[in-house]
């Protein structure tokens, strides 16, 4: 009915290869970012911002940037974590060395730097695959956390060993530090977040996202037909890494202000987004959204409910929280292995016949 | 998706919405989970148990109910911060989160926001200057107390003589363990001891290596900055190497009874600091019979009287002479936060308040004012007896280098009020 193709003409060929080929799609997508933009920005309060959309936003760019390295190009990281702090101390670093410059310019430079320090982390991967590489990123992970824990230089020889974003605006108004109001905080991510998945979904569905696609279905026959393995490797890696790095610099300074890195930046936090993509989708953008979405909310879900509604104990709830998020994690491994993404894919099929199914 | 993010949020934000009233909220940013859970649930039963002993008993304090809103963090800050906006616009008065890295993180927040917090012998030491931390208290001592504490109670052990002597500290790494290197490093200069740093990472379980550093270097002590699982790990390790217990001091959060317990009769002798004393106290028998009779017990109820317990149970007596005090000054009993922070800003302990309150001794007596938001910053030591399974405080109330910390105290907090664009005052 409403989700149909017929009577949608394409008559050129940019037309039918863009991104939403379905009209219903392509106004779904257009209302849900006017929403996002021109009315959550009217409604949301400190703790919607702070508990919700600020992570849910900034685990969405750290999963598409693991998903391209993961989905896309087959390379496994558990390396995240500690790309993000990079991200975190370049933006940190930056911000404080160059006061005067625009924020938003050291995020982006933040995720260039975290896009070198990746390529360099990504070079084993030409020779290692598989398990192996996830070693080689593991100790990336750690020897990360341990150098910003260990070189006073990048935390400024502060006396705690944290870095705390001071205060930056952008047209005036501050987007970091405790006088950031919750609607401006949101808009900085969003935007971020807007940009990169249209660019990370325009690289997947270009000549470079088909290469990486290539390189992880089998290297070898990829090799053959001309793919260049290091070129494909090591984009993938500094994509990858400029996606994790804008989403580390984010999270340092929009979202927590203070970070230590090795609470806020450790295995746990390579092993969540690890969780995010394997539940979104590998391979998906949509996915990743779905992935962190789900993973972000869902505790404060479930805390509402048992906490604020039902009144259990709140050590109670933190366990069962670990409880249902592991049943549901296995739960959608062994039904959907594909991921929310997959369902998603699915629920299109269905709606396209519907209410006609056959 | 978007859908699944709207509803919950349609629900979020008709959950936080509901709950206003008009109580003194306390919200209490515990955590009963986690590797530092050990830690957290007594110093949360206490805290609780005491406001709710104030409910059963006075009716609350000044005639208003205390409200009290639990959150568990996990020590965790990310979690830290979802409690703090959840809680914040119900009413909070104060807040309490034990850790000193959601302290840090809560710091620029809660001042923004106007919402005293009290760090009571953790978070961050320059807070003491109140003249550029208005809205932050960390009476009655610490860390950097802490660290002159256990080097003076070492200089008097050693006939106030430590040149030639090694000193090492075994510290969490994170912001709390490395709190007291700088001021250790100022006393390792005044008085000639050597000072090396031993890092334990996050949580704490592995300390083999650096127990072997210990054992290879043969430091004459030990100080020990450590929370949660690590303290058990490290007495057990000390025990393992066969470090002389008395030569291994704790700071104050690493000094309660289950850090001691697992390593069994090997933990006897261990020392610690302590900013209270613990102790039979008459206010342990009304809790008894008013809160945890009536069913009203938070946690299971098994912890009362421990170190932690204790400690908890006067960081809420601090709290509510605190109300009561802002009650007194604005002469209202349904209390802001502002007026919350003028009441712990007037507050004074005295020997004769506390022995009113049934808790006699429990503290040092001081008082805060604008300009020092730290109070006296005594601690005392005590050591561990393992055959009884109880801590004897083995000396009284020791003062730590008062010029020295608070040298290091206005340089710290100058350089945090340049960097933050802060005039130091006084509000």
């Amino acid at each position: 009915m409403l989700y149909r193709e017929a009577g949608d003409y394409k008559t050129s060929y940019p037309a039918d290869s863009q991104t939403f080929p379905i009209a219903f799609d392509r106004y779904r997508y257009w209302v849900v970012l006017a929403v996002a933009f021109l009315v959550i920005p009217f409604f949301v309060n400190d703790y919607i911002v702070n508990a919700l959309l600020l992570p849910f936003l900034i685990y969405s760019i750290a999963a598409i940037g693991l998903n391209i390295l993961t989905g896309y190009a087959g390379q496994v990281s558990l390396g995240t974590g500690g790309f993000m702090a990079v991200g975190a101390y370049a933006c940190y670093k930056l911000m404080t060395a160059f006061p005067d410059v625009n924020i938003l310019i050291h995020v982006v430079l933040a995720g260039g730097v975290t896009a070198a320090v990746g390529t360099a982390f990504g070079l084993p991967s030409l020779r290692i695959k598989g398990f192996y590489l996830a070693v080689a990123t593991l100790a990336a992970q750690f020897f990360l956390v341990w150098l910003f824990n260990k070189v006073a230089w990048f935390y400024n020889y502060s006396a705690s060993g944290q870095i705390s974003a001071p205060e930056r605006t952008v047209l005036g108004i501050a987007v970091t530090g405790p006088n950031t109001p919750a609607w401006a905080s949101y808009l900085v991510c969003l935007v971020f977040v807007t940009i990169c998945a249209l660019i990370a979904r325009n690289l997947t569905r270009g000549a470079m996202g088909r290469q990486w696609m290539a390189i992880r279905d089998m290297d070898i026959a990829a090799e053959i037909i001309g793919v260049n393995p290091l070129k494909a490797k090591l984009t993938a890696f500094a994509v990858s890494s400029f996606f994790v790095g804008v989403s580390g610099a984010l999270f340092f300074a929009v979202y927590l202000g203070a970070v230590e890195v090795g609470e806020a930046f450790g295995i746990n936090k390579s092993f969540l987004v690890l969780f995010m993509i394997i539940i979104g989708g590998l391979g998906s953008i949509f996915g990743a959204f779905a992935g962190a979405a789900f993973l972000v909310t869902l505790p404060v879900f479930l805390k509402l409910i048992g906490v604020d509604l039902l009144g259990w104990p709140t050590d109670l709830v933190a366990h069962l929280q670990l409880v249902v998020v592991g049943l549901l994690i296995m739960f959608f491994l062994v039904k959907e292995p594909h991921g929310l993404a997959h369902l998603w894919r699915l629920a299109k099929e269905k709606l396209r016949l519907w209410p006609f199914p056959h | 998706m978007k859908m699944k993010t709207l509803t919950t949020l349609a629900l979020t934000s008709a959950l936080t919405a509901g709950m206003a009233a008009a109580d003194l909220v306390i919200p209490d940013l515990s955590y009963r989970t986690g590797p530092y859970a050990a830690g957290g649930t007594p110093f949360s039963d206490g805290y609780q148990d005491y406001f709710n002993l104030l409910n059963a008993r006075d009716g609350g304090i000044g005639g208003e109910e205390v409200r009290i809103v639990e959150c568990e963090t996990g020590y965790n800050t990310e979690k830290g911060v979802e409690c703090y906006e959840a809680t914040k616009n119900e009413g909070a008065l104060i807040y309490q989160p034990l850790s000193t890295g959601i302290t840090y993180q809560l710091i620029p927040k809660a001042t923004a926001d106007e919402i005293p917090i009290h760090t009571m012998g953790y978070g961050r030491t320059s807070a003491a200057n109140g003249e550029v931390f208005n809205w932050v208290f960390n009476y009655p001592a610490n860390y950097w107390d802490a660290a002159s504490v256990m080097v003076n109670y070492l200089l008097d052990e050693n006939d106030g003589d430590l040149e030639g002597k090694t000193i090492a500290l075994l510290f969490h790494n994170s912001a709390y363990g490395k709190e007291p290197i700088r001021t250790l490093e100022a006393l390792s200069e005044d008085h000639g001891f050597e000072f090396t740093q031993i890092a334990v990472d996050h949580p704490g379980q592995e300390q083999k290596s650096q127990w072997l550093q210990i054992r290879r270097e043969r430091p004459d002590y030990v100080l020990m900055w450590g929370w949660g699982v690590m303290n058990q790990v490290a007495i057990q390790e000390a025990a393992n190497i066969g470090f002389p217990m008395e030569n291994f001091i704790g700071n104050w959060w690493a000094g309660a009874e289950h850090d001691v317990t697992p390593a069994g009769p090997a933990a006897d002798g261990y020392l610690s600091l302590n900013m209270n004393r613990v102790g039979d106290l008459p206010v342990f028998g009304e809790i008894e019979s008013m809160v945890h009779e009536a069913g009203n017990a938070a946690g299971d109820g098994s912890n009362m009287g421990s170190v932690l317990y204790t400690r908890g149970m006067y960081a809420a007596m601090l709290a509510a002479e605190a109300i009561a005090k802002a009650q007194e000054i604005h002469s209202v009993s349904d209390i802001t936060p502002a007026m919350m922070r003028d009441g712990m800003e007037a507050l004074e302990i005295t020997d004769a308040r506390m022995n009113e309150l049934g808790m006699a001794q429990i503290g040092p007596e001081f008082s805060v004012s604008c300009e020092n938001h730290g109070g006296s910053g005594l601690g005392i030591v005590q050591q561990w007896n393992a055959s009884e399974g109880s801590w004897t405080a083995l000396t009284d109330y020791i003062a730590p280098e008062d010029a020295l910390i608070d040298s290091l105290i206005i340089e710290d907090s100058t350089a945090f009020a340049a960097e933050n664009n802060i005039t130091p005052g006084c509000l």
